[in-house]
């Protein structure tokens, strides 16, 4: 058996790779993370990190580095290492053909875990993930925010100290991620820590205690959502629109308002640590946006400057 | 198949110890991983299972409805005329009906096979993506294998029983060993729909493979394995037809154990070893493709 220490960090990653053929697509990635800790790789979609998330999980094989996983190697000791997780994929995978309770009495059985515990424990699950009603119905009946509810209730049955999310809310409407957000967060005040992945900086910013951000299979930076913010972006951010055909030219006219100018096709952003100052300054030289707006600098902007593109939809 | 209802408490005793002191406590995950890989196979099969008594009603109207309907035609209907239009020789002197029989057992568990290891499969992989949930469970991929293999197994087995118990109600199988036809029937459908398992795993898109399968490869082997005639009434450039079909393999075997039909030793011993080697080759070949699949 591995060794029983307890190990400091929950999950360890360094020099992570996986290349499909020529293809890479995580490029030496290292990270520790804590137990407890709600940590999140954020990126645009094909950045690696689901691949990164399914190296984690156990089921793909490394190119090359380290990676332990409650201080084992998911390669040595896939079984070990998955009975640790809940996983929640970026595509549901229940079993439509089951209702909606039996694909959480299923799944448990994958772990060994006897009826006698798995019974309440699944109807404990469907309440928490407020399907309660549903435990009888075909699960092609549910709406997608459902049918995403009850694959995080799955992940829980094994009551995992690590849970797995790969891009938990893509697809879902506003309402139906919010009451998602709810139930991780939940998770998250009860200790389970949360490896998640998202190209919504929303999201990141909800859950996230820390976060890397990464492109192209390499991590561009590291911290807390504020601390990325405060290191690579400033405090407030001005976006103005000037019409599609005037937003690149107008930038000149703009030049030295701000700390930094950033011209969009759709609009020019100029980050500055005061909006409102900034935005006199620019009505100072006779221009007139058709509309403009401060708010305060997200992690999209801490993206934007880093990678040069969007974190597209 | 309510018997084979999945995961009843009491289907493994060895648990019982553990929940009886706290209910509602899952057991650590170095117990989840040590009865995954013990059981693995075992807890796929349970699932299996339990998707399968979604349909019960419908497979156990399968089961029974099917043979009545083949045996009713074939031999009150067909046989009628066949039995008084040839020599007693012609079917090793029994009647046309038991001369069928095994062929047509055998024939529904392949036609079974068949329809199991094709859409599931892909259903598995692709439209619904149901593998990847065990997957990502301490089970292995061998274990989801070999699970549902075990599951359609036994689905091959209640159905070939109940197939076997009419015929012998039929009183098409005389002979004393004519039970061991319903194994061989089992055998008999793997070795068709073990490799079979292994090339639907490999198909990414679906551009109608599964129905050129029922179309070239089912529907000539139910024709032309000795099914309805004796493999040697065929020209000898089209036996060869019968020789690679493990349904003519799986038929003649389940001859010689039904009627007692006459065949050299060394020949029922070939149909063995060409119906389990079959099978073995498709089940090593269905796991390394499942294995590459699922791993990347």
């Amino acid at each position: 058996m591995p060794n029983q220490t307890i190990p400091n960090y929950v999950i360890s990653a360094d020099r992570l790779s996986k290349h499909y053929g020529d293809f890479v697509a995580v490029d030496g990635i290292s990270f520790d993370v804590p137990q407890g800790e709600s940590f999140g790789l954020l990126g645009p979609n094909g950045a690696g990190k689901s691949t990164t998330m399914k190296m984690i999980g156990g089921v793909s094989q490394r190119t090359s580095g380290k990676l332990t996983i409650m201080g084992l190697d998911p390669e040595q000791h896939g079984p070990e290492v998955r009975a640790h997780l809940g996983v929640v994929p970026q595509q549901d995978n229940l079993d439509e053909e089951l209702r909606v309770r039996d694909n959480l009495l299923v799944y448990g059985r994958y772990f060994g875990l006897p009826m006698s515990y798995l019974k309440p424990k699944a109807d404990e699950l469907l309440e928490f993930a407020q399907l309660t009603d549903k435990a009888k119905a075909k699960v092609d009946s549910l709406s997608g925010g459902m049918k995403r509810r009850l694959t995080i209730a799955r992940s829980l049955i094994n009551e995992p100290k690590i849970l797995l999310l790969d891009e938990p809310t893509t697809g879902l409407d506003p309402q139906a991620r919010h009451i998602l957000w709810d139930r991780l967060f939940r998770l998250k005040e009860s200790g389970v820590t949360l490896i998640l992945t998202t190209h919504y900086m929303d999201e990141a910013e909800q859950l996230c205690d820390r976060l890397v951000v990464v492109d192209k299979g390499q991590i561009m930076a590291e911290g807390s959502p504020a601390r990325l913010i405060r290191e690579h972006s400033t405090r407030e951010v001005l976006e103005l629109r000037f019409g599609s055909e005037r937003n690149t030219t107008v930038a000149a006219d703009l030049a030295g308002i701000g700390e930094r100018l950033e011209p969009l096709p759709d609009r020019v952003l100029i980050y500055t640590d005061d909006g409102e100052a900034a935005l006199e300054q620019v009505t100072a030289r006779g221009l007139h946006p058709i509309t403009s707006l401060v708010r305060r600098s997200s992690l999209e902007d801490v993206f934007l400057r880093l990678t040069g593109r969007s974190l597209v939809d | 198949m309510t018997s084979s209802r999945a995961g009843s408490p009491d289907s493994q005793p060895a648990e019982q110890t553990t929940t009886a002191a706290r209910p509602l406590s899952a057991h650590p995950p170095k117990i989840s991983a040590e009865r995954a890989r013990k059981f693995g196979s075992w807890y796929y099969a349970e699932h299996a299972l339990k998707v399968m008594n979604g349909y019960r009603w419908t497979l156990l109207a399968y089961s029974v409805g099917n043979p009545v309907m083949y045996l009713f035609a074939m031999g009150v209907g067909l046989a009628t005329l066949v039995d008084s239009n040839s020599a007693e020789s012609v079917f090793g002197g029994v009647s046309y009906l038991a001369f069928i029989a095994p062929a047509l057992l055998s024939s529904a568990t392949i036609m079974t096979a068949a329809t199991e290891f094709t859409y599931p499969v892909m259903d598995g992989f692709k439209w619904r993506r149901v593998y990847y949930g065990p997957h990502a469970s301490p089970l292995a991929v061998h274990q989801i294998v070999n699970g549902y293999i075990i599951a359609i197994s036994l689905r091959l087995f209640l159905m070939s029983a109940v197939y076997f118990a009419i015929v012998a109600a039929f009183g098409a199988s005389p002979s004393a060993w004519g039970s061991v036809a319903i194994v061989v029937a089992v055998v008999c459908g793997l070795s068709f729909g073990l490799p079979l398992m292994a090339y639907s795993a490999s198909i990414t898109e679906d551009k109608g493979q599964f129905a050129l399968v029922m179309r070239f490869i089912v529907t000539p082997l139910f024709l032309f394995s000795g099914t309805f005639f004796p493999l040697e009434t065929l020209p000898l450039g089209l036996r060869w037809i019968g020789w690679i079909s493990p349904l003519w393999h799986g038929t003649e075997l389940g001859r010689v154990l039904t009627y007692g039909y006459a065949e050299p030793l060394w020949l029922s011993a070939v149909h063995v070893l060409y119906l389990v080697a079959l099978a073995l080759l498709g089940w090593v070949l269905a796991r390394r493709v499942y294995e590459r699949r699922l791993g990347k």
